[in-house]
């Protein structure tokens, strides 16, 4: 990321997790919710998953170490609404997933907080998923601009909401910003709204 | 063409279109409580910035907190530095507090509407998923995340992209022992945990006209399971008799006033959908999850489904929860023997859904080996299921009778499942783990389905018990 913000190119690893419908619970258990910082989740990613299989969950995986790319199937995220989420991928060194989709808190939050969530269809990420198992070494390049994504020989061709890609490039993913910008048209929807204001007499 | 009720309520509250493309959107009630909002009252104080209107957030504690009648401070030392986090940033902001020495706390999606905060034609949002759950009062209602928490603190406004509209009619008539819930698992059933991604559910027809304000509730509390992450009825008679003499809601010729605003707020007869979905309320039986997502759910008269039926990742997923659920393809998922029995939730645990559940309860007697538990949606369901005697009722049968949270619905508080326990559960997530015990299994039913389980110790066919 450079200084201003703008998130144009992600590369690194990548570090594949399969599965449809992966909730929020699984991503981080609630017990977590009970830390009142984000500092402190990125060990705890996946964790009762990752004790129940021993250490072949992928994040245990020393293949992966390291990896940036996070690459799923169908509906990640979904679930609660809880940022811990992708706060603790984000702290365990996660900077972008593709999935083939995504649940849409969750990919509102991930946005919000700087993660580019990138969609491609599903014998693509089939693909995708394969070489990076076989090839964990694959280097990998998104350019969130344009959704070109290469792993090694090979590219694809990723989606992002306009919107969202634009906010990206232009380093205004967090909205607070913008959001501030508003603070006259913000009384007047205020001062507009009967409910707030009063309501008129009949 | 006329417009729905997501069009005029996201007109009225338009601040602007931003340079991202989403709308700059005005929030006219904000819910806190303590779990998602520490970090955002950090990330507040560390940008400088203070609460923008104090008076348009409200704030409970229900996640966390003990239901067996502990005091501060809580033995849970990480949930006694919440409940001090909570409490110190409610000082320094000044936002209305219902903690437990009002009478007045409570789950966020209980409290809301019970208080007469939850309006027709608002804005709602709260940093908790299940904030749809007041979209059946005719509100935009969404969750946030934590960041969102801080926008709305500072702001009052969120960025946030105007989802596409699905009109979900539902006519005819439901039968004796279905109720609101299995309305809901049966639409998810239908359209998939995503099947709503970009969408807003507008529910219509026969079966939600009929429904009170309680089944209503249930009914969008679950929309985000279905993906979809705001979903409402259009307000009426049933929302407005409801809402009159709440403590928050208008009163006298303001109310009347207000009455007229809210009526104009509904969709129009001619309004565009951007997609119509219908079922046959006659074609709706109670219903079980049997896996470890909501979508993963059946019929109680129906058999457990087999991997062999679908390809790919799709039976991935069933061998995947059958391998969790420890079931097996092919049987009936009723005569499934459970641990324990959970009433209780934002999607069931209001007033009407007690006395559901004590009417099943009633006469009967939980086996030694199961453990039930009722915790009441806040103080004050619990104060008039006590007048009624429900209370009585449930602990004559076996059943805990707890205070007001959120208990084991995701088990942050001290009520988890232990290893594989099985449970019989009135919430609303089946997911892996949510129960605390990451080799915990859920069953979700309604609040009736989950007392005639408590009962036989088993999945219950709750119509079989109706009729005997
Ligand atoms: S009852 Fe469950 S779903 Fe509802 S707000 Fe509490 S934890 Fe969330």
């Amino acid at each position: 990321m450079a200084d201003d913000g703008r998130i144009t190119h992600v590369a690194g690893t990548g570090v594949p997790v399969r599965g449809n419908d992966i909730d929020t619970d699984r991503i981080i258990p609630a017990r977590y919710l009970r830390e009142i910082t984000f500092e402190t989740l990125g060990p705890h990613a996946f964790e009762d998953e990752r004790r129940q299989l021993n250490g072949k969950h992928p994040f245990d995986d020393a293949r992966f170490t390291g990896a940036s790319v996070l690459v799923v199937n169908r509906n990640f995220g979904s679930g609660s609404s809880r940022e811990h989420a992708p706060q603790a991928l984000m702290h365990r060194g996660i900077k972008a997933i593709v999935g083939e989709s995504f649940a849409e808190i969750f990919f509102g939050n991930c946005t919000t907080i700087g993660i580019p969530c990138l969609t491609l269809p599903a014998t693509q990420i089939e693909s995708l998923q394969s070489l990076i198992e076989e090839a964990p070494e694959t280097a990998l390049a998104i350019d969130v601009g344009s959704g070109a994504i290469t792993a090694g020989q090979a590219t694809y061709q990723a989606e992002l909401p306009a919107s969202v890609r634009e906010a990206f490039v232009s380093g205004e993913w967090d909205a607070l910003s913008s959001l501030l910008e508003s603070g006259d048209a913000i009384s007047a929807v205020h001062d507009r709204l009967p409910y707030i204001s009063g309501w008129p007499a009949r | 063409m006329g417009h729905t009720l997501l069009d005029k309520v996201w007109d009225a509250h338009t601040v602007r279109e931003l340079p991202n493309g989403q709308t700059q959107l005005f929030i006219g009630l904000h819910l806190v409580h303590e779990v998602t909002s520490p970090q955002a009252f950090q990330m507040l104080a560390e940008r400088g910035l203070s609460v923008r209107y104090p008076d348009l957030t409200f704030a409970t504690v229900d996640h966390i907190i003990p239901t067996d009648g502990s005091t501060r401070p809580y033995v849970d030392g990480m949930a006694e530095q919440m409940f001090v986090a909570i409490e110190q940033n409610i000082e320094r902001t000044g936002i209305p507090f219902f903690d437990r020495s009002t009478g007045r706390q409570g789950i966020v999606h209980v409290i809301g509407p019970e208080l007469g905060l939850t309006q027709p034609g608002m804005t709602i949002a709260c940093g908790d998923s299940h904030t749809s759950t007041h979209g059946a009062f005719g509100a935009i209602a969404f969750g946030i995340g934590t960041s969102q928490v801080r926008d709305v603190l500072a702001t009052q406004t969120i960025s946030v992209a105007k989802p596409r509209c699905r009109r979900i009619t539902v006519n005819g008539k439901l039968a004796d022992g279905v109720f609101a819930k299995d309305v809901i698992l049966a639409i998810i059933g239908r359209l998939g945990v995503q099947g709503g991604v970009g969408y807003a559910y507008e529910y219509a027809g026969d079966v939600f006209d009929a429904m009170s304000m309680d089944e209503r509730m249930t009914v969008c509390n679950m929309s985000i399971e279905g993906g979809a992450r705001v979903g409402y009825v259009n307000p009426d008679e049933t929302a407005y008799a409801y809402l009159q003499g709440r403590e928050y809601a208008p009163k006298g010729d303001e109310f009347d006033s207000a009455r007229q605003w809210w009526s104009d707020v509904a969709s129009d007869a001619d309004a565009a959908y951007d997609d119509q979905v219908d079922i046959e309320g006659e074609s709706i039986a109670p219903m079980v999850t049997w896996g470890v997502n909501p979508g993963q759910v059946l019929g109680v008269d129906e058999l457990i489904p087999s991997p062999e039926s679908v390809e790919g990742l799709e039976r991935r997923s069933i061998e995947d929860a059958l391998d969790h659920m420890k079931l097996a393809p092919g049987v009936p998922i009723a005569g499934t023997p459970i641990d324990v029995a959970f009433v209780g939730s934002c999607t069931n645990s209001r007033i009407s859904d007690l006395r559901e559940a004590a009417r099943v309860a009633e006469g009967g007697q939980v086996p030694a080996h199961v453990k039930a538990l009722v915790v009441p949606g806040s103080q004050q369901v619990k104060t008039e299921a006590e007048a009624e005697g429900l209370d009585d009722i449930f602990r004559a049968a076996g059943f805990e009778w707890r205070d007001a949270g959120c208990s084991m619905c995701l088990a942050m508080n001290p009520d988890k499942l232990v290893n594989d326990q099985v449970c019989a559960s009135s919430s609303n997530r089946n997911f892996k783990g949510r129960q605390g015990s990451p080799l915990g299994r859920t069953l979700l039913m309604s609040p009736a389905m989950v007392a005639a389980a408590a009962v036989a110790g088993e999945v219950t066919d709750v119509r079989a018990l109706a009729a005997g």
